[in-house]
Order: structure tokens, then C-alpha cells, then sequence
């Protein structure tokens, strides 16, 4: 009887005093002003840069994680009249015009956009500002390919001859971004009449299809720890880095490689911008010139696994030596892509999956 | 007066929100593309998943009541481990299930490799993934524990001088079960299906994960409307779909059980101990065997995939160290790239706890709260109890987007609040609380507490020892589900979590979405401390909570 007693009041002091008390809410915090900035999944950055930071400016820096780049995106338009944050970072090209057309963002021109190539900045009006970019891929197991004696596809069209049958697994792209991409990127290269005969013919060459990167990656391709059945993935194009520095045992060269053929990878790039209604335009300006600044872009890299906008930073080794950077990756206007993606999603699915 | 603080939450914390996301889909404020194929993408998806959740629902029964049996009837060594392990596939996020069920029969799973080897194939002969029965697998491994959790606590405190009787006069274990035992469980087994059948109902990472493009079920073409495509109005006329249904479930439910189980409190049953028969001793060990391959081999899949190194072949160009490692465990606690976002595992087991002890304790208080708070009025009671099923039958994605919307503005300000993690925790745990605890509660003879009140005990005193006693089987449940419910982030919450306060499952998602044999392995790690601190909790909560002294009445 009195051990229940004293339990269940053990029980709600736990619950009491668990900091949810003193939870930190937006609002708080003394002189010191909050930084709010909404980022993908995906977003990672060396602490002390961020310390130092906070530091010069007096702030505090507070991220939200929102899902991936389309899910980020959704939530910021969907609390656009009381904005979640201040800051918004991760959306890319294949959303750029949703976030433009919906008035989301206030423009701002960083000095740094000057060495900034002016293919990636998308946005005349520099409401959406580059900050990185990365190229779709797909990834070959190259011991794979070198035991079967088979040959490297150069293109898109060699991935339908019959060696290739039922060795390239891909992601549904209504459900995954690398998945949309490479739709995307077949559609540049065959045009929006064509593309979906291409598709049949790859659904015939027994392509596999499942939901999402992680089942692609780590159940269906053979060269993860998953040892799958299938010797190529739709992926990134600095996976077989990754696949080096996140190696369970050491190794100096990738297990896996990019195809780069003419056409056969997607680039993506990731976009900054202020969200409109803001009341702290003047640290959401410095924010952003902190994230074109050459540490935090040399810092990109292996924090996150894509390639610095800024072209003053220089690349890490594992990047030079395992990177292959596609000479011509495919690529299609935003405006297009925005008034298309739900038709052309909607298409692929009806003649790809159904 | 007691009542009111539950009202008060469900209006706060699912009604406001909820309602304002509908009210904003409709209103038109975002783009309303809408297309000729609405009726098409609605029919299909809710033909899927009714029958889907009917057949998942079914085969979940037939292997839920006899291990409820084995479970909490049947006395025999290590049973209480075993009972613990059969809760643990609830809390286990959907990728960490895939990959363990991958490892067993997925194509190059050792099943398969077993088979090929032995049968000298060239193909795998199990060709499971991407099928219905992957679904249906997944369903039955993670809903087990509602059947087994809800009709064996019931099923233990069922009087047994019932059984007995019917035995005495001559009737055969069988008949004495299909005669008195099941009429007797029958509003448990319907509350336990029901549950179950909302859960398959609004599956969403099974059917995406293991089912893979071909199948969608409502939940899943809630997401894709909602997220992929942002056609706002369509996901909310499926999710509306979706909330009805779950609505008129709970009231077929509501009809059919409205008799209590006769419950008995704990000093009472052991007098009532049968001898073990061989015919019995068949049967029991044939179930444990069942629930063994079940549930054991995936989780111990995952376990070993943490310990032994696997990396893929590298065509004889790299020499590989292979076998026994720690090397997972020990990289969690290393930042090697100082990243901010870095989570030590220490960390994510902490949130982990906190959130599933306020979870606990949050949703036992207001389930007792609207047990007694309602005692007076059934009919009131009825109602407020189907209210709390519909949250269970709302998409995810409707409560985390709600949420988002609601309290990012006046009066609440919470923005992205890392209390309404625990809250939305509540929501989904505190249908099983109240499930758990009316019939129990309603099993309590009133000839007892009128007895004590004679002899002068208080009501809290009654309550403390006499009403105690007997539901302490069932809050004790009660506080397991909501404790595992919380630690495996279900549903809305991953729209909710904050990097500031990451949970043990976050930490897994963050190493699976990098590649890397490292990646892997610390996500195949930190899947294992979830287990462990699943079954530890679970534990603690059946050993040292509500162990009140055995008084003899």
C-alpha cells in the first residue's frame, strides 16, 4: 500500500521534473534574441561554427527539423501567416517555384553571390539564394560489374539492353526525392511527349521499384551492407564517398561509383532564404552570409554529402577521389517542373506502377 | 468536475487542431487541383485497406488468444520474459523491422541463402518481399501484443471458480472455453480486435516499406496527397474517409460489448492452479514455438546484425575484417566531424524515458480520470470513450500538420513545443488505458466497497483497497502500452520532433538515411537499445508498480 503510494508520487515528480517545465519556447530568453531557422532532415554543421556564431552575433540559434525537402517546404507554406522560423534552408530546385509563386520568401543579395555561379542562382530576384548543390546518380557495384565482366552504361539508352535486366533498383518518386529526380532527369533528356515510352521499355528491362532511399539502398543494392539483389541504385552522386568515410572497415577506395553518361544524372540545388514576416531581417541576412561563408562551405561537404555553391571553397581529398562529377547532368526550368510534377508524377504512376 | 480535465484535453489537443487543418484544406487559401480521379484514388485505396485490416486483423486473433493463453494462463519457466519480449515489435520502428525481416527472408536473407544452398537453387524460392504476406507478416509481428497484453490481463483475473464449476459438472476444457471463457472475454477480445483492426486500418510504414508502390492504403494516400503532391483538399477528404470509418467501427464496438468481465482480485486465483496435461503441454509448447519464429528471429536478426560486420563483397580487392565487433557501439559515442547535430546515445535514451514516463503518467491519470469521473453516467461515459478512438483513426499526418498549425499560433505560441510530443503520445495511448479500465473497473462488485464503506473506509480508501487490487492487472498493462507506445514514436510525432530533444528512434532514421557499412551498423546498434530499454521499462513497470501487498478480503 504505501510503497504504490510513494511510487506514483516518485511517478509525477519524474513527470514534473523531467525540463519540460523549463522547456525552451521561442519567446524566451532574456536581451539575447532567437534565430529561428527552419532546415531539412538531412541538415548537419560543425558545432563550433555554429558557437562561434552565436557568439559574434549574440543569438541564439534555434533549428527546426521539417522532414524532407518537399515536407520542409509544405509546412513553410502552410504557417505562412504565423512563420515557424525565420530562416528557411533545404528546399531545392525541383520545389523552387512553389516557394516563389507563394510570396514565402523576402529577397536578399549576400556579397558572397559573387562567387556563386550564375547557373545555380535560380532566382533573379535572390529571394532564394544557392547554397549547395548535388547530382542524382545512379550507383554501380563495382565489384559487381568487374565479376560479371559487363559493361559500364554510358547513357540512359544502354540501360535497356538485356544485360542490364532486373539490375537497377530506383525509388518511387512521388514518395522520394532522388526517386523524382531521376524521373526528371529522363524527362529532360526524352522530352515531356517521350519520356514515358523510355519507361515502359525500363519497366520491360525488369526495373525494380520501391518507396523510399533507405529500402533502395540498404535492402536492394548489393553493394551495402544489405547485400541486395541488384547492382545498381538511383542515388547520390557522392554516395561512393560516403560509402568510403562511413566505411565499417577502412578503406581507401569506394565500393561503388557514379554512372555520369550524357544526360543520366540530375542536379540538384539547395536553396536560403528569409521568410516573410520575420522581425529579425537584420540576423536572418547575417545567417545566411554565414552559411555562404568559405568555413561553413568547406564544412558542407562531409557534414552533409553535397558540393559547396561557393566557388571559393576548396573540396576535401575523399571528394576529389571518389566523386565522379557528371560533365553534363540533366537539367529542366523550375517553372516547368512546378506546373508539370503532379501530371507527370500522376503519368508515371498510372503507365509504372499500377 | 473529475471529467473535465479530459475534456479539456481532447478539445485542446485533438479537436482545435484538427478541425483548424480541415477548416484550412477546404478553404481554399492553398491550390485546389483538383482532377476527374478523386473517386478512383478513394475507392481503390479504401477497398485495400478495409480488407487489408480485415485479414491482418483475423490472423492477428488466431495466434493473439491461444499465446494470451500460453501467456497468462499457463504457469511455466520464464514465461514473464517471454511475455515482455512479445511487446517489444510494437515499439520498433518500421525501417529497423524491414531490414531484420529483410535479413531473415528478404532475397539474400539466410532463409533463403539456407534454401538455395540445401535445394542448389539459382534463385531465391522465398520471393516475400514486396507481397501481401509481407504486409500481413508485419501486421500480425507488430499487433500481437494488443490481443496478448488485453485478453490476457483480462483472462487472468477472469473468476475462476466459473470454469471450475462448468469443469465439475462435466464439461471438457473445450466446451468449458467455447461456453463460458469466451462469452465471458468476449468485450476484451472485441476491444483488442477493434484496436487492432485501426492499427492495420491506418497502417502506413509497412505498406510503404514492405509492400512497397503497389499497394497504398488510405493513411498512405493521405501522406502522398498531402506532402508530395500538396493537394490539401484531396488528403483531407481521405482522411475525413478514414476518421469515419473509424468512427463507426467504434460504435459497432460499442453495441456489441456492453456486459463486464467478471474480474477477480489477485489473492484469489491462485487457489484455482490446474495440473498440466500432455495434450496441454503440446499445445503450449507449439505456441511458444509459433510466437518463437514470429517474433524472436527478426529482433535477433537485428541484434546480431549489430554485432557482426557485414559488409558487402568486395570482389577480392579489399581484404575485410569480418566476424564479432563492438565497433557499432563504440562509434555511437564518437563525433567525429564535431556536428552539431550529433546525438549521444545517452541523450536519446534520457528523451526517450522522459517522454515515455510523462506518457505513462499522463494518459493513467486522465484514464482514471474518465473511468471515475464518468462512473455516474454511462451514457456520458459512452460517448466521451468513442471520442477517444477517433485520434487513433486520424492520419498522421492530419494531427501533425494540426498541431503544427494549431499551436504555431495565439493563444499558444508553443511553435514546434517539445511538450506536445508527450501529448500526442497521450492521445494515441489513452484509448488503451480507457479500454483497459472500464470493463475492469465495471467488474468491481459493488457488495465490496459497500462493505468497506460500512467498516468506515473512505473513498479514496476504497479505491486504494479494493478497486486497486483488482485492476492491477490491467494498469499495469494500461502503463506498458502507453510507455511503448511513446518510445516508438508513432505516427504524428515524427512531424513534431525537435532536433534539440532527439529520441532513441531518431537517432536511428539519422544513421539510415547515409550510406555506409558504419551508418548501418550503428543504426542496427542503436535499434538494439531500443529493444533493451523497451523490455527493461516494461520490467520495472510489472515489477515494482501497483505491487500492493496481497491482502486477503
Amino acid at each position: 500500500m504505501r510503497t504504490t503510494v510513494v511510487i506514483m508520487m516518485i511517478f509525477s515528480m519524474i513527470g514534473s521534473a523531467c525540463g519540460i517545465g523549463t522547456s525552451t519556447t521561442p519567446s524566451q530568453g532574456g536581451t539575447q534574441q532567437n534565430l529561428r531557422v527552419l532546415v531539412h532532415d538531412s541538415f548537419a554543421i560543425n558545432a563550433s561554427l555554429v558557437e562561434e556564431f552565436e557568439k559574434i552575433q549574440d543569438v541564439k540559434l534555434e533549428f527546426i527539423k521539417a522532414g524532407d525537402a518537399g515536407t520542409l517546404l509544405n509546412k513553410a507554406l502552410l504557417t505562412k501567416d504565423n512563420p515557424l522560423a525565420d530562416v528557411i534552408y533545404g528546399f531545392d530546385n525541383t520545389f523552387l517555384s512553389r516557394a516563389l509563386e507563394n510570396d514565402l520568401l523576402v529577397g536578399y543579395t549576400p556579397v558572397a553571390l559573387a562567387d556563386i555561379p550564375v547557373q545555380y542562382q535560380m532566382d533573379k530576384s535572390n529571394r532564394a539564394i544557392p547554397v549547395d548543390f548535388g547530382d542524382v546518380c545512379i550507383n554501380y557495384d563495382k565489384a559487381y560489374f568487374l565479376d560479371h565482366k559487363l559493361a559500364i552504361p554510358q547513357t540512359l539508352e544502354d540501360l535497356l539492353k538485356p544485360e542490364y535486366n532486373r539490375l537497377l533498383v530506383m525509388e518511387n518518386p512521388t514518395t522520394s526525392s532522388p526517386g523524382l529526380a531521376f524521373l526528371l532527369a529522363t524527362i529532360a533528356n526524352y522530352g515531356a511527349e517521350n519520356y514515358l515510352d523510355y519507361w515502359v521499355k525500363l519497366k520491360a528491362n525488369g526495373l525494380v521499384v520501391v518507396n523510399d532511399w533507405e529500402t533502395a539502398y540498404y535492402t536492394n543494392f548489393s553493394a551495402s551492407s544489405g547485400k541486395g539483389p541488384q547492382p545498381m541504385v538511383v542515388s547520390y552522386g557522392t554516395s561512393p564517398a560516403a560509402e568510403v568515410v562511413y566505411a565499417s572497415t577502412p578503406i581507401d577506395t569506394s565500393p561503388t561509383a557514379s554512372l555520369t553518361g550524357y544526360g543520366m544524372c540530375f542536379r540538384q540545388v539547395e536553396f536560403i532564404g528569409i521568410l516573410n514576416g520575420t522581425k529579425n531581417r537584420v540576423l536572418a541576412e547575417k545567417f545566411i552570409d554565414f552559411m555562404l561563408s568559405v568555413p561553413v562551405q568547406e564544412d558542407i561537404p562531409l557534414q552533409m554529402f553535397v558540393f559547396p555553391a561557393n566557388s571559393k571553397a576548396t573540396l576535401p581529398e575523399v571528394f576529389v577521389k571518389n566523386i565522379q562529377i557528371p560533365e553534363k547532368p540533366a537539367t529542366l526550368g523550375t517553372e516547368m517542373i512546378n506546373q508539370n510534377r503532379e501530371k507527370w508524377l500522376a503519368d508515371w504512376t498510372t503507365a509504372i506502377l499500377r | 468536475m473529475l471529467s473535465t480535465i479530459p475534456v479539456i484535453f481532447m478539445v485542446v489537443f485533438y479537436i482545435l487542431p484538427v478541425f483548424e487543418i480541415f477548416h484550412k484544406s477546404f478553404s481554399g487559401i492553398v491550390l485546389f487541383n483538383t482532377n476527374s480521379q478523386i473517386w478512383s484514388i478513394v475507392s481503390k485505396s479504401l477497398w485495400f485497406t478495409v480488407w487489408q485490416a480485415l485479414l491482418s486483423t483475423i490472423l492477428t486473433l488466431m495466434l493473439g488468444l491461444p499465446a494470451a493463453y500460453v501467456l497468462y494462463k499457463v504457469q511455466f519457466r520464464g514465461r514473464s520474459i517471454f511475455r515482455t519480449i512479445t511487446a517489444i515489435p510494437f515499439i520498433l520502428p518500421t525501417v529497423v523491422v524491414a531490414a531484420g525481416i529483410n535479413a531473415l527472408i528478404g532475397p539474400r536473407g539466410w532463409i533463403n541463402l539456407l534454401l538455395q544452398g540445401i535445394l542448389n537453387l539459382n534463385t531465391p524460392p522465398v520471393q516475400i518481399m514486396g507481397t501481401i504476406s509481407a504486409i500481413l507478416i508485419a501486421h500480425v509481428f507488430y499487433n500481437l501484443t494488443i490481443v496478448i497484453r488485453l485478453v490476457g490481463s483480462a483472462w487472468s483475473g477472469l473468476n475462476p471458480r466459473l470454469e471450475a464449476a462448468a469443469n465439475t459438472l462435466g464439461a471438457n476444457p473445450i466446451k468449458t472455453f467455447w461456453l463460458i471463457t469466451l462469452p465471458l472475454l468476449r468485450p476484451v477480445i472485441a476491444a483488442a480486435m477493434v484496436l487492432v483492426f485501426i492499427f492495420d486500418f491506418t497502417s502506413f510504414g509497412v505498406i510503404l516499406l514492405l509492400g512497397g508502390p503497389g499497394f497504398a492504403t488510405l493513411e498512405v494516400e493521405v501522406f502522398t496527397q498531402a506532402m508530395a503532391l500538396f493537394n490539401l483538399p484531396l488528403a483531407s477528404i481521405l482522411a475525413f474517409i478514414q476518421l469515419i470509418c473509424t468512427l463507426i467501427l467504434t460504435l459497432v464496438y460499442q453495441y456489441f460489448s456492453t456486459r463486464p468481465v467478471p474480474l477477480v482480485p489477485a489473492a484469489e486465483k491462485a487457489s484455482f492452479a490446474q495440473p498440466i496435461k500432455l495434450g496441454k503441454k503440446i499445445f503450449v509448447a507449439t505456441i511458444v514455438i509459433v510466437l518463437l519464429l514470429l517474433i524472436l528471429t527478426p529482433m535477433v536478426s537485428l541484434v546480431a546484425r549489430s554485432f557482426i560486420r557485414m559488409d558487402a563483397d568486395r570482389g577480392g580487392q579489399v581484404s575485410l575484417a569480418s566476424g564479432f565487433t563492438l565497433d557499432y557501439y563504440r562509434a555511437l559515442s564518437i563525433n567525429p566531424r564535431h556536428d552539431y547535430f550529433f546525438i549521444p546515445p545517452i541523450i536519446a535514451i534520457w528523451n526517450s524515458i522522459k517522454y515515455g514516463v510523462i506518457t505513462s503518467f499522463s494518459s493513467l491519470m486522465l484514464g482514471l480520470m474518465i473511468v471515475y469521473g464518468f462512473k455516474q453516467n454511462k451514457a456520458q461515459q459512452g460517448i466521451f470513450d468513442t471520442l477517444l478512438m477517433i485520434p487513433l483513426g486520424t492520419s498522421a499526418v492530419t494531427i501533425g500538420l494540426g498541431y503544427i498549425f494549431f499551436f504555431n499560433k495565439p493563444p499558444f505560441l508553443w511553435g514546434a513545443s517539445q511538450w506536445l510530443i508527450p501529448m500526442a503520445h497521450t492521445l494515441v495511448a489513452l484509448p488503451f488505458v480507457v479500454r483497459g479500465l472500464i470493463p475492469a473497473v465495471g467488474s468491481i462488485p459493488v457488495s465490496y466497497r459497500q462493505s468497506a464503506a460500512v467498516l468506515g473506509a473512505s473513498p479514496w480508501n476504497v479505491i486504494w483497497s479494493i478497486d486497486l487490487p483488482i485492476i492491477r492487472s490491467v494498469l499495469i498493462s494500461s502503463l506498458v502500452f502507453s510507455f511503448t507506445i511513446s518510445l516508438g514514436e508513432f505516427g504524428a510525432t515524427s512531424f513534431l520532433s525537435r532536433p534539440d530533444f532527439p529520441t532513441i528512434p531518431i537517432a536511428i532514421f539519422r544513421f539510415l538515411s547515409q550510406p555506409g557499412g558504419l551508418n548501418y551498423g550503428q543504426a542496427m546498434a542503436m535499434s538494439t537499445i531500443l529493444m533493451l530499454v523497451c523490455a527493461i521499462g516494461i520490467v520495472f513497470i510489472e515489477k515494482t508498480i501497483f505491487t500492493v501487498q496481497e491482502t486477503v478480503i
